[in-house]
């Protein structure tokens, strides 16, 4: 009572609210169940209540220090203790403690006579003696109406629960009480008339063959509360109520790029690859090399020694080990170092914010930089386009809160235009690489654009992309006179380019040889040309030669002859005049 | 006026001891009357319980009253929900009668005195 005073005088016109401690529970409350007060938590066989109940006392004691009673009318103390050991709650711990009583009250029918009138005072005292003994604060009556079918007069039962709800008010303890639902009515017994203050609907239905557990606040006197339906599941953890917060945009935005593991898309992407704890949409028709690019984008995480979380809706690990070994990539060391973890799922197995959960519990477990999913078109099966985008933006706005970076594969159509196709969900991406199979003269072949890319520069062209035993290659696409060819096309025009190129070199060749030879030619005539005046010359010099030996030896025997003669030497003097003479008419000759 | 018949009670049900027989006797019908308090009820249970014992079963029984409000642990081991409740502890099997036995036909066939 004092705790509940305190309560209220410290917000004058709040209702006092209890956490549970229950993931998710709290938010969609917005503070937990009404401090003081009984809430009934109804739902059909199988639907949680238990647990529910069971985890917040378990939460109250652990997280908030807040000891708890739990009145079991139907399962015996070892058999809850052992029921949730699986979640992780110990308690025995918790009852060696002081902190959790369980009791079992059972009544077996059969050995009870009735005689007359009666109360529960027995019921009473045995929780009194149990809040007092601990100081509990939370108390979980687990399943009230079980008294119904123990004992045999309903007017007594339903009289002393109404004295129960008003004395477990009076104690200020907050309760809860667990029903079964009945047929058109919340509960069997209409319990809901003795609870006013919150009324709980814990719901698991099957849509499309896929159940779903639902949970919805029907009715939470004073205050505002979510009214939506809000999907829970019960893992290992506990319960978890979604939505798990959303962060509402306000996340750091890194500066560091990540590989996207194919070097040319580095380049394509200002060099670098993408931006950390971007999201990266690849959207492709079947068979375009998305898992591919995945594989790859992980490969190079792994490399760099971060860890790898990869969902995959439609294969198995060892389908997509085996699949990528071909194309030389080997992601199972990377799994034998522990550095790559594989979830695989049918999108089927789960609703989609079981599969959200399951997601957000498997990358806070194994703390992984990189993220691959793969496909995020499958969910789409799993509910309409309208929760699949939701789901989306949750995961993405989680991944971005842990700077994660994610790749989200998306099977498009053939039919479509594949960017209308995904208008639903490209808005959330920082980058959307398109990979399209583009078909002309009768064959496929794969091209890759960016479509967008926020905060880096880059290419806007086309690429072909090919799948080889050494991983993705990208090249150029031919851009030409004949248009943007790929594959054989291309291949075919480089080979044409090839030989018209051989032969305009054979020609230049061809030219270059004659040019050659004339030379040579040339050269050959004036060789011989020149032997020719050298013999000619040296003939002529012979000859002149010849000449003035003749004429000096006419000369010579002109002087003998005058010496013989004893002639004067005047006219020797006129001799000699007329030898030059002659000598000058022959060298002009 | 309610503390007078809490003694008057106790003295009956210790009185009935040492008075009657061997111990083996007595412990035949051994008989536990659960209350809370002594309310107008429980006196009525008690008294009720006293009678048919005295009719049916003298020299044979031994009653044992437990309290709830003093010993709040006891309800615990004979899963005690209502009260009054007499629990039949031997002959075997446990029986248990809840109400103010103020049916005493209902109560015979209870505890198995009468056939059903």
């Amino acid at each position: 009572m004092s705790r509940q005073n305190r309560r209220n005088s410290q917000s004058l016109n709040a209702l006092p609210k209890e956490r549970t401690g229950i993931s998710g529970f709290d938010e969609i409350t917005r503070g937990g169940l009404p401090a003081g007060r009984p809430t009934l938590i109804c739902g059909s066989a199988g639907a949680g209540k238990t647990l529910f109940a069971m985890e917040f006392l378990v939460r109250g004691a652990t997280l908030f220090n807040e000891p708890g009673v739990f009145i079991s009318f139907e399962e015996s103390d070892s058999e809850l203790a052992t029921n949730v050991a699986s979640l992780g709650f110990d308690l025995n711990q918790l009852i060696a403690d002081k902190k959790l009583i369980l009791d079992y009250v059972f009544i077996e029918r059969s050995e009870i006579e009735e005689t007359g009138e009666y109360n529960l005072e027995g019921l009473f005292l045995r929780l009194g003696h149990a809040i007092d003994s601990i100081g509990a604060k939370r108390v979980v009556l687990d399943t009230l109406e079980a008294l119904f079918s123990a004992l045999p007069n309903e007017a007594i039962i339903r009289a002393e629960l109404r004295r129960l709800f008003r004395w477990l008010k009076e104690k200020g303890v907050t309760a809860v009480i667990t029903c079964e639902r009945g047929e058109g009515t919340l509960t069997r017994y209409g319990l809901e008339e003795y609870v006013a203050d919150c009324v709980i609907l814990l719901d698991n239905r099957v849509q499309n063959q896929i159940s779903t557990r639902r949970l919805r606040i029907i009715k939470y006197r004073g205050t505002s509360h979510g009214t939506n339906e809000y999907p829970f599941f019960i893992d290992d953890k506990g319960f978890s109520v979604l939505p798990i917060t959303s962060l509402g945009l306000l996340h750091e935005a890194p500066t560091e790029f990540v590989s996207t593991g194919v070097n040319r898309l580095d380049t394509m992407l200002n060099g670098r690859g993408f931006y950390k704890s971007s999201s990266i949409l690849v959207s492709g028709t079947a068979g375009t090399g998305k898992s591919t690019l995945a594989a790859h984008f992980i490969n190079a995480a792994c490399m760099r020694g971060e860890r790898a979380l990869f969902f995959a809706f439609e294969e198995s690990q060892d389908q997509i080990i085996r699949n990528m070994r071909s194309v030389g990539i080997d992601l199972e060391k990377f799994v034998k170092k522990g550095l790559l973890k594989f979830q695989n799922a049918r999108p089927s197995a789960w609703g989609l914010e079981v599969h959200l959960a399951m997601i957000h519990k498997a990358i806070d477990d194994f703390k992984p930089s990189v993220v691959v999913v793969d496909p995020i078109t499958n969910f789409l099966a799993v509910g309409d386009q309208i929760d699949a985008k939701a789901m989306l933006t949750r995961l993405i706005d989680f991944l971005k809160m842990r700077q994660i970076t994610g790749m989200f594969n998306s099977l498009t159509s053939a039919q479509d235009n594949i960017e209308d196709s995904e208008v639903g969900v490209s808005s959330l991406m920082d980058v959307w690489l398109l990979v399209k199979t583009i078909e002309s003269n009768g064959e496929r072949n794969r091209g890759l654009y960016i479509l967008k890319a926020r905060g880096i520069a880059h290419s806007n062209q086309v690429r072909e992309f090919l799948l080889t035993d050494r991983g993705i290659e990208l090249l150029d696409a031919y851009i030409g006179a004949e248009g943007v060819l790929m594959g054989s096309a291309r291949s075919s025009q480089l080979a044409r380019e090839r030989v018209t190129e051989a032969e305009r070199q054979q020609a230049s060749a061809r030219k270059q040889r004659e040019l050659q030879r004339k030379q040579e030619l040339y050269e050959a005539q004036l060789q011989a040309l020149r032997g020719q005046y050298e013999s000619e010359r040296d003939a002529i010099l012979l000859e002149l030669d010849e000449e003035q030996k003749r004429l000096k030896e006419v000369a010579d025997q002109r002087l003998e002859i005058a010496r013989l003669r004893k002639a004067d030497s005047r006219g020797m003097k006129i001799d000699e005049n007329g030898a030059r003479k002659a000598r000058k008419g022959a060298a002009a000759r | 006026m309610k503390q007078t018949p809490t003694k008057k009670q106790r003295q009956k049900s210790s009185n009935g001891r040492p008075s009657q027989a061997a111990s083996e006797e007595l412990s035949r019908w051994n008989l536990r009357l659960y209350v809370a308090g002594q309310t107008p009820r429980s006196l009525t249970a008690f008294r009720n319980l006293k009678e048919i014992c005295e009719e049916y079963l003298k020299g044979q029984y031994h009653i044992e009253v437990i309290d709830l409000m003093e010993n709040p642990t006891l309800a615990r081991g004979d899963q005690i929900l209502a009260v009054p409740t007499l629990v039949r502890k031997l002959p075997q099997p446990i029986r248990k009668i809840i109400g103010d036995l103020s049916n005493t036909e209902r109560v015979l066939v209870g505890l198995d005195i009468q056939p059903r």
